[in-house]
């Protein structure tokens, strides 16, 4: 998250609130990128990563379960059930594999916005 | 110190491994020079990358942990040449490294005998990730596959041709049987049976004399002048160690090639050990990873100014094929006059069982196992550690009888020294303290102790091991669902049912902690649902459902879905077939008949799922559950409608039961079926529950299974009426629902259920419980509760609306997806790798 404090972000509109499932996620589109976004409403907080799930390149995280792992939020791939970090994005269930990208989400007046930092292309996000 | 080591192999990681962890931080320089692309990998594991593993799942560790460790590690790059003058080794690429001693751990290559034709093309060895890579890419041109050697590895590789879709392979044996090193005549006959059964046409005493073709293999020639047609070859005729660099530097080298090694693992130059597959000790290639692995123990040791010598070790294996158990250890070929054998024979149900015990009836020497092999490890220790044997020496084989346990039978009885990891030589007192520790399941005692981590088949007597030990302190051991639940399934069914929760949030509220996870969320909606059979998708609960579950369709390849459209019993009249016919190329979608007697449409797009069941609805179909742990098909045979055998009608019967159960949620999947007679084409010994019509009512069979581990069903009631039969089914099914384990079919739920069938058929019919009333009304609220759940969602705009790609751009599908054309239908693109 330090990185996200320092750089420039260019926040963009996602969606209302009301548009995600409660303890669940959707897909947003952003340029040609696709972005999970997830709220967890009973610790009143949202997490962004890349949609696309790094084990089989499935573009699948938006439809995974969301949760806990000793108290770290994650998502589970519905395809092989791998689970990611939402704080960093590293993978839980094997050391191997790479980590999600993740991006900062605010909310003003019930209104989502994802944050892209700036200096980072689409390229290397995709990447 | 300096330590150059030749081979990145299985061997020389783990040796690297012990070096780590041996020596003092600092004091030990590592250099590794890896033959291969990759580092080292899982090749005893090597066939798991067929069925979707990649090279680096397999990884023993990734490059990283080299780089960590500060080994230098130069991959693809070979050492051509030893200086022993000089201490130096020189590389392919250009490099020279000096060294203090120097391992070699080079391991063998596949022996490929001097027969004409052997470099033809779709001509294969079985021994690198490089050489599946090539298999796979020539499968699909392939029909008829052929294996030269019918050994441990030979038959591993034949059914992975069958798993490459190969329809026909052929495995091709010297010998006069199969597994010649390490199972006897009777014990091979049996295996034979038993892989034709799964595919497989066995050959023995065959000598392949040439292989036949221009440029690619067409066949093979045999000494006897028969030909058999194969357009791919695997040869898996024995291993031949790398010592070809030892050659070319001088040392000593058996006449039948191996680096000749002492006690101490050492060449005939004592600066330079060789360890695993390309060791000769004692005139003897061990082609196993387990003494590979003793070895770089002992050479880690002694490198280090330790004592430890090699002194030769056990060759038990056992076949790592699903469905064919086949196991050997000890020594099973003790000559008949240095030993007793106790033979056990079904051949009703495929199982031969051998053990040598000595003259004295004191110690068990080895023995053979096939087709049940549980008992392996168990005995393996047994005879290893020199466990004396109970007064009976067959109750090893057979277990107990007459009620009492045998003396000195199973883990308990293993002295504190007994290795039961033998891979990682670990033994009974290290995973006992482990737990004592507070390492208290399967997954903290592996990372602890490093036990069932390499071949994974010690991993039954590790969770016994666990199990005692914390039983031993007292400890009550639960089953509880996951980090977020303290409960058990059957604990946390009756109390959501006694509080009356319905949402996912309050029963977390009530008895969880945290945000739950990807394992207790499906198991509380799927105890929500067996209990009050309320639409899946309501608020809050959605998103607790299994993925499948929560677009009410399976997600495939590629992330598109899959329809199901209900079948009851498999009759389908004309009409309907061609509303799935135009439904299917409207929406562009593959079809195919599933084993369950319906239609399965495949490639539809999140969004236009709705569509595409608006349609099916309003033409009378009703979701088939496909995607849930619900009730699935109840297939039917024609019956006496139109069979001239048929003595009911099994088709209407099946179509009652179906419509019954439609619906209803379980900790698993649930299939069922109905055959009109004895002659039972519809399988329903294969099912959860299953109906057979006999002369004077129905028989009713319950938790058979097909799958991984196929399991016939038992006989719960004979000779019922429809009624009686219905009413057991409901008190059978709730009972199911209410005790099961998440994820545990019916079939491996009465295998551990206490008592068994006995046990399950007094609480049914005889209603030993006194629960059989309430286990009744329980399934009518289910049956009377049932809706379509397509038909609801396709009504409500709301729920409509959680079936599209992007949140933000909902008329747009997903552009990543992909299909390819097949047969003038489409597939799924290719995982990527
Ligand atoms: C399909 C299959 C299934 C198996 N199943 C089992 C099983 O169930 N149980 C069991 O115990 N064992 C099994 N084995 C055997 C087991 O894999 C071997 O015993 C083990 O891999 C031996 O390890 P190693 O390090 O000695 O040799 P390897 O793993 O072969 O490693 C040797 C490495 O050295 C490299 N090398 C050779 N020469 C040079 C050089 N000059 N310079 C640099 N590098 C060099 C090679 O390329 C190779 O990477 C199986 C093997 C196969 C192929
Ligand atoms: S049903 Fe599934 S597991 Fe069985 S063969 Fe088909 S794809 Fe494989």
């Amino acid at each position: 998250m330090s990185l996200h404090n320092t750089a420039t972000i260019n926040w963009f509109f996602a969606c209302k609130v009301e548009d995600v499932p409660a303890n669940g996620g959707v897909c947003v589109k952003y340029l040609d990128e696709q972005i999970a976004l997830f709220h967890f409403p009973r610790r009143n907080e949202w997490y962004a990563t890349q949609n696309l799930c790094p084990h089989r390149q499935q573009m699948a995280l938006s439809r995974g379960m969301t949760g806990t792992q000793g108290g770290e939020p994650k998502v589970a791939c519905p395809f092989h059930k791998k689970s990611f970090s939402l704080v960093d994005g590293r993978c839980l269930s094997d050391d191997t594999e790479c980590a999600l990208n993740t991006y900062p989400v605010k909310i003003e007046d019930d209104r989502v916005y994802i944050g892209i930092v700036n200096g980072r292309d689409t390229e290397t996000v995709m990447a | 110190m300096k330590i150059v080591i030749i081979g990145n192999g299985m061997v020389g990681y783990k040796f690297c491994e012990k070096m780590i962890a041996k020596a003092t931080p600092g004091t030990v320089e590592l250099v590794v020079f890896g033959e291969e692309p990759r580092p080292a990998y899982d090749r005893v594991h090597l066939s798991a990358f067929f069925s979707g593993k990649t090279a680096q799942d397999l990884e023993m560790a990734p490059a990283s942990w080299y780089i960590d460790n500060n080994i230098r590690l130069h991959l693809g790059d070979p050492v051509q040449s030893i200086d022993r003058e000089h201490k130096t080794v020189h590389s392919h690429k250009g490099f020279t490294e000096t060294y203090d001693y120097l391992v070699m751990a080079t391991g063998s290559a596949a022996f490929v005998p001097p027969i004409p034709g052997v470099d033809k093309k779709g001509v294969f060895i079985y021994r690198t990730i490089e050489d599946l890579e090539l298999m796979l890419d020539y499968a699909p041109k392939a029909t008829t596959g052929a294996v030269i050697g019918g050994g441990l590895l030979g038959l591993e590789a034949a059914k992975a041709l069958l798993d490459l879709g190969l329809q026909k392979t052929h495995v091709i044996e010297f010998a006069p049987r199969l597994m010649p090193r390490q199972i006897d005549d009777n014990g091979s006959r049996l295996l034979q049976g038993k892989l034709e059964t799964l595919g497989l046409q066995v050959h023995t005493s065959k000598q392949t004399t040439a292989i036949v073709g221009d440029d690619v293999i067409t066949g093979l020639q045999f000494a006897d002048d028969s030909i058999l047609e194969a357009d791919m070859l695997v040869i898996s005729a024995g291993i031949q160690p790398r010592d070809e660099l030892a050659r070319l530097c001088g040392l000593e080298i058996g006449h039948r090639g191996g680096i000749v090694v002492n006690d101490q693992l050492q060449t005939t130059d004592p600066f330079i050990y060789a360890i695993g597959e390309c060791a000769l000790y004692n005139g003897m290639i061990y082609g196993l990873v387990a003494p590979g692995y003793e070895m770089a123990e002992v050479v880690a040791t002694h490198i280090l100014g330790d004592h430890k010598a090699f002194t030769g070790f056990d060759m038990s294996t056992k076949l790592k094929l699903i469905g064919v158990d086949v196991a050997s250890f000890g020594n099973p070929f003790t000559p008949a006059d240095q030993c007793r054998s106790i033979v056990f024979e079904d051949t009703m149900k495929g199982i031969y069982k051998r053990i040598n015990i000595t003259p004295d009836g004191q110690h068990l020497l080895g023995g053979i196992l096939i087709g049940d092999a549980d008992a392996y490890n168990m005995l393996l220790q047994t005879a290893k550690n020199k466990v004396i044997l109970p007064p009976n020496p067959e109750d090893v084989l057979l277990g107990a009888r007459g009620g009492q346990e045998a003396a000195g039978a199973g883990v308990l009885g293993l002295p504190d020294d007994a290795t039961i990891c033998s891979c990682e030589n670990v033994s009974k007192a290290a995973i006992c303290n482990a737990v004592i520790d507070g390492h208290e399941t399967l997954d903290a005692v592996k990372k602890c102790t490093k036990a069932a981590t390499c071949c994974g088949g010690c991993a039954p007597m590790v969770k016994d091991l666990i199990t005692s030990t914390m039983k031993s302190q007292g400890k009550y051991i639960r089953n509880v669902i996951c980090e977020h639940f303290d409960y058990s399934r059957q604990e946390l069914f009756d109390l959501v049912k006694i509080k009356e929760l319905r949402s996912f949030d309050t029963v977390l509220d009530h008895y969880g902690h945290g945000e739950g996870c990807e394992i207790c969320k499906p198991t509380v909606a799927s105890i929500l649902a067996s209990l009050w059979n309320e639409m899946i998708l309501a608020k809050g609960n959605d998103t607790a459902q299994d993925s499948n579950d929560r677009y009410l369709a399976n997600i495939q390849k590629g992330g598109t879905y899959s329809v199901v459209p209900r079948v009851p019993g498999g009759e389908i009249t004309p009409r309907q077939l061609m509303v799935i016919a135009q439904v299917a190329e409207k929406y562009n979608l593959y079809t195919k008949i599933t084993g369950g007697q319906r239609i399965d449409m495949f490639g539809a797009h999140v969004s236009d799922l709705p569509l595409i069941w608006e349609e099916l609805v309003a033409a009378g179909f009703e979701s088939g559950h496909a995607y849930g742990k619900a009730l699935r098909t109840v297939k039917s045979c024609v019956g006496s409608t139109w069979c001239r055998f048929g003595l009911h009608d099994s088709v209407s019967f099946a179509i009652q039961i179906e419509q019954r159960y439609r619906g209803l949620r379980a900790p698993h999947k649930l299939k069922s079926a109905v055959s009109g007679c004895i002659r039972e084409c519809a399988e329903a010994q294969s099912k959860d529950f299953g109906i057979i019509a006999t002369e004077k009512g129905w028989n009713l069979y319950v938790c058979g299974n097909g799958g991984s581990k196929p399991q016939h069903a038992l006989l719960l009631a004979g000779d019922v009426d429809s009624a009686t039969c219905i009413r057991y089914i409901d008190r059978f099914l709730m009972f199911y629902i209410k005790t099961a384990d998440p994820l545990t079919r019916t079939a491996t739920w009465l295998n551990k259920l206490d008592g068994g069938i006995e046990y399950l058929r007094n609480v049914v019919v005889n209603d030993s419980l006194g629960i059989a009333a309430q286990l009744e009304s329980e399934m009518q609220v289910l049956v009377d509760n049932y809706k379509c759940e397509w038909k609801e969602v396709v009504d409500s705009p709301e729920l409509r609306k959680r079936f599209s790609h992007f949140v933000n751009a909902p008329e747009e599908k997903d552009p990543t997806v992909q299909f390819e054309n097949l047969r003038e239908q489409k597939k799924a693109a290719n995982w990527a790798k």
